[in-house]
């Protein structure tokens, strides 16, 4: 009950608050999602991908 | 004579007879008028043969039967048909081939993607044109910004007018699409005696059977069977429809060199061209597999939680018990 009444006051009884965190909510969960995926496909695809032998081929380079 | 007749007829002779009362369990009916009437072991037999449930297995096992063997040889049993064309002449059926870019979380194979673009430019270039494809392109997926600019201008573009007027030529640029072999389909044609080596932007696409055609194509190449005529300048391939093609077999073990150190095989060159080709084809490939696991993802998560909540949301309505009190009559 303690839990949720502080659950309740930090993110609901402002609407301000309670939109807020919604948008940040949303921005840091796309973030996070993004991130997650990129590496599950990373890892599946590890030594596949142009990022995996790019280090090959630019040796020479400057860059 | 109604016992030759099978349980359905029976049963709706049964259900005719005026002395029996119409029932929906007539199968019991005729059973009972059975009883009857027969020996008690013939009667099992009988029931056995007579049973609808023997009937309608009869009639499952000859469907299935048949359709198994239209499924398999793709003509019905005991019907001959006559075709003034061979299989073989709209071309053999490719193999499905394991393509490193082939499973739903599969990427291409970029390694493959370079040594193929090599394979392109060596071997297929000097017939086949690659219009859809620009320098750029290559950058970041098979080569650098730098390997890409040296070799866009080892090409020759026409550019133009300048202040006088005239179109002159420059090295190309990364903005520059791929060079074609010949000005236009004419030419190519005039230069193939006839025959227009098609573009290959898109061909993994316009092919049935896509890059497994392709690697089917150019690893497929054998002396035409009995029989089968093939005029000077073509050439014999059993997946080619109508078998006769104009481009030769050109991929040879070791007409190119990669510059990773893989061995130039047949099979390994036309693996990696058709990778090449189908990146090719599909560039958005790899972007768009990682953007269908995420959508597949949320919108599978998505769904889960709408039904949850529809359930949720209805669990009062559909657990909600009417229950009616007749009014007492207070008269009596």
């Amino acid at each position: 009950m303690a839990l949720s009444t502080a659950f309740y006051n930090t993110f609901f009884k402002r609407n301000s608050v309670y939109v807020t965190s919604i948008f940040a909510g949303a921005f840091a969960f796309g973030i996070g999602f993004d991130v997650a995926v990129s590496n599950v496909w990373d890892n599946w695809n590890r030594g596949k991908q142009w990022k995996d032998i790019r280090h090959k081929y630019q040796e020479a380079d400057s860059e | 004579m109604l016992q030759r007749l099978p349980a359905a007829a029976l049963s709706k002779a049964g259900a005719f007879s005026a002395s029996r009362a119409v029932s929906p369990r007539v199968i019991r009916l005729s059973s009972a008028r059975f009883a009857s009437s027969s020996a008690a072991s013939a009667n099992v037999l009988q029931s056995l043969v007579y049973s609808r449930a023997t009937l309608v297995s009869a009639t499952l096992l000859a469907t299935g039967s048949i359709a198994w063997y239209t499924h398999l040889y793709g003509t019905l049993p005991f019907i001959g048909e006559v075709h003034a064309s061979s299989p073989a002449e709209v071309g053999l059926h490719p193999a499905a081939y394991p393509w490193s870019h082939k499973g739903w979380l599969d990427s291409y194979d970029h390694a493959s993607i370079r040594r193929g673009y090599l394979v392109y430019k060596e071997v297929c270039a000097a017939c086949h044109s690659l219009d859809r494809i620009a320098w750029r392109n290559l950058v970041g997926v098979s080569h650098t910004a730098d390997e890409v600019k040296v070799l866009a201008e080892e090409v020759e573009y026409t550019d133009g007018p300048n202040d006088e007027g005239e179109m002159f030529q420059r090295p190309g640029k990364l903005s520059d699409y791929l060079p074609r072999p010949y000005a236009n389909d004419e030419a190519a044609r005039a230069s193939n005696q006839g025959s227009l080596p098609p573009d290959l932007s898109l061909i993994v696409k316009a092919r049935h059977g896509g890059a497994d055609y392709l690697f089917s194509l150019l690893t497929g190449y054998v002396d035409p069977p009995a029989g089968v005529e093939i005029r000077e300048g073509m050439n014999y391939n059993p997946y080619f429809p109508g078998g006769a093609i104009a481009m030769p077999r050109l991929l040879f073990d070791g007409v190119v060199e990669y510059d990773d150190g893989t061995p130039a095989t047949t099979s390994q060159m036309a693996k990696d061209v058709s990778t090449f080709l189908s990146w090719a084809a599909e560039p958005e490939h790899d972007e768009r597999k990682k953007i269908g696991i995420k959508a597949v993802i949320l919108f599978s998560t998505l769904t889960a939680l709408s039904l949850y909540v529809k359930r949720f949301k209805w669990s009062v309505i559909k657990n909600r018990k009417i229950v009616y009190n007749p009014p007492v009559d207070k008269t009596h």
